[in-house]
């Protein structure tokens, strides 16, 4: 599948750096620092969906023994109207400070409220209760269609939609509506012989990372200040809470330990600014370990979405038109991925006119923070799932359907530009030509494919390569590392360098130690950082011919550098990358390369599954009985971790379409905290995830790296849902596909 | 010249699906492109990231926009 390379590492599946330290359990998590004299943070949360705050004193608490310190919202009091990036894109810091610590509104059950610190955790959960809050309870909207209804309670009285032709004078719950659109979609459809149209549903559902927020924190005398946290980007920390704080970013170091999954839930921030409050006035460093029903309480999960599509097709395939309206549920601030949605539903397809809706709404539940390919599944499902039902209509092979719409070099997006080289047509041959497309199905069971796309980004990565006088180094880079990067550093470098592989240590460091490096996620970790690797190393073997011309006394020019040997074209020399950097304190001192770049470029991936699952008519239990995931990685620096990553993204998108949403009380109460009650798959569920890597190298990468980390999680919705459908004989329009809306759908079927 | 492509969002401002330019970096092309169609909302224009040629850049205050180059404005994107 690759166009092969002639490489010493990449490609190679090496031993992940981080391993020891994982399997002994010596690595450090977001809970596992404890320092001197460290007192425990406690959240006080609400009880109601949507309920406005009347009253509030913390005086009781404070007065207790052993309590050192109560956070409420009017500590950010620094706090200014201003968009910050953070995760899915920008937030409003107003609306940040607002969903950390309730202002006089809480607009989701578990909308932290105070929070208080004390000598123990045991007293900082009693000292809880000592807080008094009286609420004005309002009634809560829980659905993105019942907060649009004009009648609906609205919850922000200063939000107006913005994206209308005209700005309403009225306040409202629909935060925004894009629009994008290519061609002219009611000529496509006059154009058709066949249409298709449906309503697809998907429900709120969490990142469900097994690690929950924790962070230790330290405010000292001078100033200065520390956050040692579980984060997908500490840089991103630094700057949310220092904005939020109102600090200089030099006072605030942010250490990102080892991360227990984030998959775009840990790109923002919740307690860490808090803790930080509870320090500066306890005087004392202090720690907040959220529990599982507080991360599924308060931390973002994904939108729910309420999705039409409508696509016209000719006889022959060919289609011609492609629809949607897509609704969003924001969380109770504005801001879901819904634009995204609407840029990657139609994406795998080149269809002259396209038009896409989106709808941004608030609802009383926790705000969205992102999720792996953020928006993408949502627009994607209703989407493909249309695009089955076309293929059934037209008596066509699903494959074939989209093989004869495939997007390709030169296809125009709905978001502007065209496709350079793409790697879906190689992704749908892949999927057609299997073993496992061609294999028989049994009674009670049904195949579904699905194809996915998403954008991969670039962005900013900081990296360092330091070398030491014996020739090893430490590649020094910035972004935490939840999927293997160390390993992809190491390898990158290694192979730029030309040294052994076990001769360079990856470490993520500081927000001190390095400059400013973007969050890990968007995929962009091994594409950008990788990047700024490549050129940290060629900076590094730049100064090596600098400084072997100096020990030979030639000019750089006359250097040649291949395979961690230096070679003098004026003579016979030659010189390792070993002995040149034991000489370095002669020739100027040690070596250090920088690679600081805004990485542009990315390469798109797509991705197609096939999904054999098998139907219980007697109870709508259902089995995944094989699944197979093809993903255009560019190129796979490390095989294995690429595997991981498209097997990883096939359970989330699995465990989205069979099992995860959030239940709620008609009062807004959320059900179902806690993994008991929120089923993600585990691995008794499941076979093994086939994986089929395909190497269409993106162009604008050295070694043709498009990212991996995100794709894999769109086309599950839909490969599964059609499954569903087929072993079952009806059509699937909601999710998730639990066996009592199985049962359901069979009982209905008859 | 550079031919900068409107999204449907943005032609409800120029009225033109795609207009050509002399500029030959981001600077004075945004500039030329506010000048010669004043609905264009500066703050806008300049948080979004742009693709020249098919290749996307986030950041492109320095870039140099090629001669005979497909320009498209487009949402800034992130991941999770």
């Amino acid at each position: 599948m690759s166009e092969a390379q002639d490489y010493k590492y990449i490609g190679q599946r090496t031993i992940r750096p981080d391993g020891f330290d994982k399997v002994t359990g010596r690595a450090s998590y977001g809970a596992d620092l404890s320092l001197p004299g460290m007192i425990w943070g406690k959240t006080l949360r609400s009880p109601h969906a949507h309920a406005r705050i009347t009253r509030l004193d913390t005086s009781k608490a404070e007065a207790m023994p052993g309590v050192l310190a109560v956070a409420v919202h009017s500590d950010f009091a620094a706090v200014s109207d201003e968009a910050i990036q953070a995760g899915e894109g920008s937030a409003n810091l107003i609306d940040l400070a607002s969903n950390i610590l309730a202002k006089n509104k809480v607009l989701y059950h578990g909308h932290a409220v105070a929070a208080v610190a004390a000598k123990t955790e045991a007293l900082a959960e009693q000292a809880l209760a000592l807080i008094e809050v009286e609420y004005e309870v309002l009634p809560p909207v829980m659905t993105a269609l019942a907060a649009m209804a004009a009648d609906a309670p609205v919850l922000h009285d200063d939000m107006f939609t913005t994206g209308l032709e005209e700005t309403p004078d009225k306040a409202s719950n629909i935060a925004n509506r894009v629009e994008f659109k290519i061609g002219d979609v009611e000529a496509g459809f006059a154009e058709a012989d066949v249409i298709v149209e449906g309503t697809y549903k998907t429900p709120t559902c969490h990142q469900g990372y097994i690690e929950p927020h924790a962070c230790t924190v330290r405010y000292d005398e001078d100033g200065q200040s520390m956050i040692w946290c579980c984060t997908q980007g500490h840089f991103d920390v630094r700057t949310s809470t220092a904005k939020l704080l109102g600090m200089e970013l030099s006072k605030l170091k942010v250490v990102a330990s080892e991360i227990g999954g984030g998959f775009g839930g840990k790109t923002t921030v919740y307690q860490e600014p808090v803790a930080l409050i509870l320090s500066k006035k306890s005087g004392r460093p202090v720690k907040m370990v959220m529990d599982r029903d507080e991360v599924q309480l308060a931390t973002g999960p994904t939108s729910a979405s309420h999705n039409w599509v409508k696509i016209g097709a000719r006889k022959d395939g060919t289609i011609t038109a492609m629809q949607g309206k897509f609704i969003y549920e924001a969380g109770a601030f504005k801001g879901s991925p819904v634009m995204m949605g609407c840029m990657t539903a139609f994406t795998p397809y080149e269809v002259p006119n396209l038009y896409a809706e989106g709808f941004d709404v608030v609802v009383n539940k926790p705000k969205v923070a992102a999720y792996r390919a953020p928006g993408a599944p949502q627009g994607e499902f209703a989407a493909e799932m249309a695009v089955n039902e076309l293929a059934a209509k037209l008596g066509m092979d699903p494959i074939e359907l989209r093989l004869k719409n495939a997007a390709k070099e030169g296809t125009q997006t709905i978001y502007g530009p065209k496709f350079k080289r793409v790697g879906l047509v190689e992704c749908l041959e892949a999927a057609r030509d299997s073993e496992h497309y061609k294999a028989a199905l049994a009674e009670n069971q049904g195949r579904g494919v699905a194809s996915g796309f998403w954008f991969n980004v670039g962005g900013q990565s900081s990296v360092v390569i330091n070398m030491n006088p014996d020739g090893t180094g430490t590649i020094v880079e910035g972004s935490p590392d939840i999927g293997g990067s160390r390993a992809s550093m190491q390898m990158m470098a290694a192979e730029e360098l030309g040294i052994p592989l076990e001769k360079l240590k990856p470490i993520v460091a500081d927000t001190e130690m390095l400059a400013y490096s973007q969050g890990t996620g968007g995929s962009r970790t091994t594409f950008a950082t990788g990047m700024a690797v490549i050129e940290a190393a060629q900076d590094v073997v730049r100064q090596l011919k600098e400084r072997a011309a100096a020990l030979w006394n030639v000019t750089a020019e006359q250097v040649d550098y291949a395979d961690g040997v230096a070679y003098n074209t004026a003579g016979e020399d030659k010189m390792t990358c070993a002995e040149i950097c034991s000489k370095a304190d002669r020739t100027g001192g040690q070596i250090t390369g920088r690679g600081n770049i805004n990485a542009r470029g990315a390469g798109p991936s797509f991705a197609v599954h096939i999904c054999d699952l098998e139907v219980d008519p007697e109870t709508g239990k259902t089995d995944v009985i094989r699944y197979t995931a093809i993903q255009d990685a560019g190129k796979a620096i490390h095989p294995s971790y690429v595997e991981g990553q498209l097997q990883g993204g096939a359970v989330q998108g699995i465990g989205w379409a069979l099992n995860e949403e959030y239940v709620y009380s008609p009062e807004g109460k959320l059900e179902n905290m806690g993994f008991l009650d929120y089923r993600i798959p585990v691995a008794s569920d499941l076979p093994m995830i086939d994986t089929v890597v395909i190497e269409v190298p993106n162009a604008f990468h050295p070694f043709g790296v498009r990212g991996v980390g995100e794709s894999g999680i769109i086309p599950p919705l839909a490969a599964v849902g059609t499954a569903a459908a087929n072993a079952i004989g009806t059509h699937v329009t909601e999710l998730p596909l639990s066996p009592p809306r199985v049962l359901k759908l069979v009982q209905e079927k008859g | 010249m550079a031919k900068v492509l409107f999204s449907s969002e943005q032609q409800k401002l120029t009225g033109v699906p795609e207009a050509t330019f002399n500029e030959t970096d981001y600077r004075s092309l945004t500039e030329a492109m506010i000048r010669r169609f004043p609905a264009l909302d500066r703050a806008s224009l300049l948080d979004m990231a742009i693709a020249i040629n098919g290749e996307i850049i986030h950041e492109p205050l320095l870039e140099k926009i090629p001669p005979d180059s497909d320009v498209h404005f487009f949402p800034f994107i992130a991941g999770g």
